[in-house]
């Protein structure tokens, strides 16, 4: 992206100015100089037509990771009035509605698993579905999917899968109201018959990992997290479910918003006012999807303390949080010194609510919620603390991941899967795929520098960096 | 998969492109490159069918609805799918595909959760007609 056709905001921020008679909402661009002029000139056309939508409140915005995505960017979040004309986008909110990060802190040090690692990754391998035509052993009938759809990871606990003690640290408390079972199709959900429980493909994940650095002690001991200590990370959402939904509501409301007033500037935003009949069906549709993806980060923690404990009998895995990453949300933020309920859409970027909020869990109340930054599998990832700017700069949001920063086309190009694992298993860390085709997309030159990505993030006053985690083991779709 | 499959840059999914003489083989085309990027098209067994059918005027949007559907069935039965049909009569499409229940041996590539709107473009040139969009991964 040329830097010359933006201004400068402040020292990590951008914006561009609007043309003579041009009609949107201010756009704002985090990051570096560097990061910023990496970005493909489609995140910078894509946050303006977002920001040509009705209803914006405050600025379109593009996190340091963005890129170029269907409809808002990747990286892109958006706030909207319903009592303004507000609308909530399919386009916005993506595919995989809810994807996200669990994170767990386990009992255990770099040194008790260094010995057993090998084994540790098989065993996760054999134990979490993963990969295109995998299946998970979990069969619901349609009565019991449309409890997962209104219980989330409630009903994933109270099925045996993990304890009460994992939902204190779950966004809503693991279960997101406003879920509309009727307005999912039949064909979605048969879709996700087989789905519960699996990881998926793609950029989606399991990791185990090491801490290396704490950044901000008073957090790494809210969060209960130390050097050395291994962290375990889930990567994924709402499977074929939510795939589904998505899907279905992109097309219908495509063709439907000139109906109903709108005027799509990209057909991919296709969206519908909030407080319309078609918006609320959608907004039914999604929250059911986000519980589904929350019950499937529940089934998967607890997958993952199985196979630990196959294998270190004493291992512990407490869930450390859970953050959502392609979501709208109903939430209160204040603007211009009024309470306003905001519908907001974080495609591609995570909440990350500051010290203080009424939100949090009483144990991170005072440093603010944890944001994952998820890295490459030959890196390393972040966690991050929601900062007392975030709210004001980004309605509390901030990056999701290292953002690629080249295509899976040109990765598979310059990578062979089975070369890149040996070469990370000379590193030390070990690999475990049936897919060599998805391990040369998923390359880690492919993504963008992680550092610079969470540094960003800090000095935009996003998040601010708590601990480094270095990956040992992962296991791919 | 053959020469009338291919795919485009697109920075974090993958862009495809299906050609055809007709339409419709552009279609059936674009449906091969698709589930080219989940296995090896040409080894899958036509051992069970699957059919599709839906109304749409839009050329374009009768594309992201044609490879969704066969992703939605893709999905339902478990299938990896190989190969596709499709004709279309007005507003009306029919198509189907065949394939076989995933199995070992089979190559695992990466799975498509749906194809988008981004980069949609049905165009007819001297040569025959082109289909194309960015699925998402």
């Amino acid at each position: 992206m040329d830097l010359g056709q933006l201004q400068q905001v402040d020292a990590w921020c951008w914006t561009a100015p609007r043309r003579s008679g041009e009609t949107r909402g201010e756009i704002r661009l985090y990051g570096s100089a560097e990061l910023v002029a990496a970005m493909d000139d489609k995140v910078l056309e894509q946050i303006t037509n977002v920001a040509r939508l009705p209803g914006l409140v405050g600025p379109a915005m593009a996190m340091p990771d963005a890129h170029w995505g269907y409809g808002f960017p990747i990286g892109g979040v958006a706030a909207f009035d319903p009592d303004a004309g507000g609308i909530i986008s399919a386009g916005g909110v993506g595919f995989d509605i809810s994807c996200g990060i669990r994170s767990l802190r386990s009992n255990l040090t770099v040194a008790d698993i260094e010995p057993a690692l090998a084994p540790l990754a098989d065993a996760l391998f054999r134990t979490i579905p993963a990969g295109v035509g995998e299946e998970g052993e979990i069969r619901l009938g349609p009565g019991a999917l449309d409890a997962v759809l209104e219980g989330g990871a409630r009903w994933a606990v109270a099925a045996g899968y993990g304890s009460e003690a994992d939902l204190e640290f779950l966004e809503e408390g693991g279960s997101i109201g406003g879920a509309v079972p009727e307005s999912v199709s039949a064909l979605a959900k048969k879709r996700q018959r087989g789905e519960m429980g699996t990881l998926g493909s793609g950029n989606h994940y399991l990791e185990v990992q090491v801490v290396e650095r704490i950044y901000d002690a008073a957090a790494a001991q809210a969060y209960g997290v130390r050097e050395g200590q291994v962290i375990v990370c889930i990567h994924c959402g709402s499977r074929g479910l939510g795939h589904q939904i998505g899907t279905e509501f992109l097309v219908s409301l495509a063709a439907g918003a000139s109906r109903l007033g709108i005027r799509l500037p990209d057909r991919e935003l296709a969206c519908a006012p909030i407080r319309s009949p078609e918006g609320e069906q959608y907004i039914g549709a999604m929250n059911a999807a986000m519980n589904c993806a929350l019950a499937n980060r529940q089934i998967l923690a607890h997958l993952a303390r199985d196979a630990f404990r196959r294998v270190l009998p004493d291992a512990r895995l407490d869930t450390l949080f859970d953050v959502s990453h392609n979501t709208c949300k109903a939430e209160e933020h204040v603007v211009g010194g009024k309470q306003r309920l905001l519908f907001v859409h974080r495609k591609g970027a995570t909440r990350a609510f500051g010290p203080g909020h009424p939100a949090l869990p009483a144990r991170y109340r005072a440093v603010g919620q944890p944001v994952i930054i998820g890295g490459s599998m030959g890196t390393g990832s972040y966690i991050l603390a929601g900062a007392a700017t975030s709210e004001a700069r980004a309605f509390a949001s901030a990056s999701h991941g290292a953002g690629r920063a080249m295509s899976r086309h040109q990765a598979l190009k310059r990578w062979r899967g089975r070369q890149l694992i040996d070469e990370l298993r000379a590193r030390g860390i070990l690999i475990r795929t049936r897919s060599m085709r998805g391990a040369a997309e998923e390359a880690p030159g492919a993504y963008k520098d992680v550092d610079e990505v969470a540094g960003a993030t800090e000095q935009a006053g996003l998040a601010r960096r708590v601990a480094l985690l270095r990956p040992r083991v992962c296991i791919k779709g | 998969m053959s020469d009338a499959s291919e795919y485009f840059e697109h920075g974090a999914d993958v862009g495809l492109i299906g050609r055809g003489a007709t339409l419709e083989e552009a279609f059936e085309a674009a449906a091969a490159a698709l589930f080219g990027i989940m296995t090896d098209v040409s080894a899958v067994k036509a051992e069970q069918a699957v059919s599709v059918e839906f109304e749409e005027a839009d050329v374009e949007l009768a594309l992201v609805r044609w490879l969704n559907a066969l992703l939605g069935q893709s999905q339902e039965r478990k299938l990896a799918l190989g190969r596709f049909w499709i004709e279309r009569d007005g507003v009306c499409w029919r198509g189907g595909a065949s394939g076989e229940p995933w199995r070992a041996g089979l190559e695992r590539g990466v799975e498509v959760k749906g194809a988008t709107l981004t980069g949609l473009l049905v165009t007819q040139a001297a040569g025959g007609w082109e289909a194309r969009c960015v699925v998402d991964v």
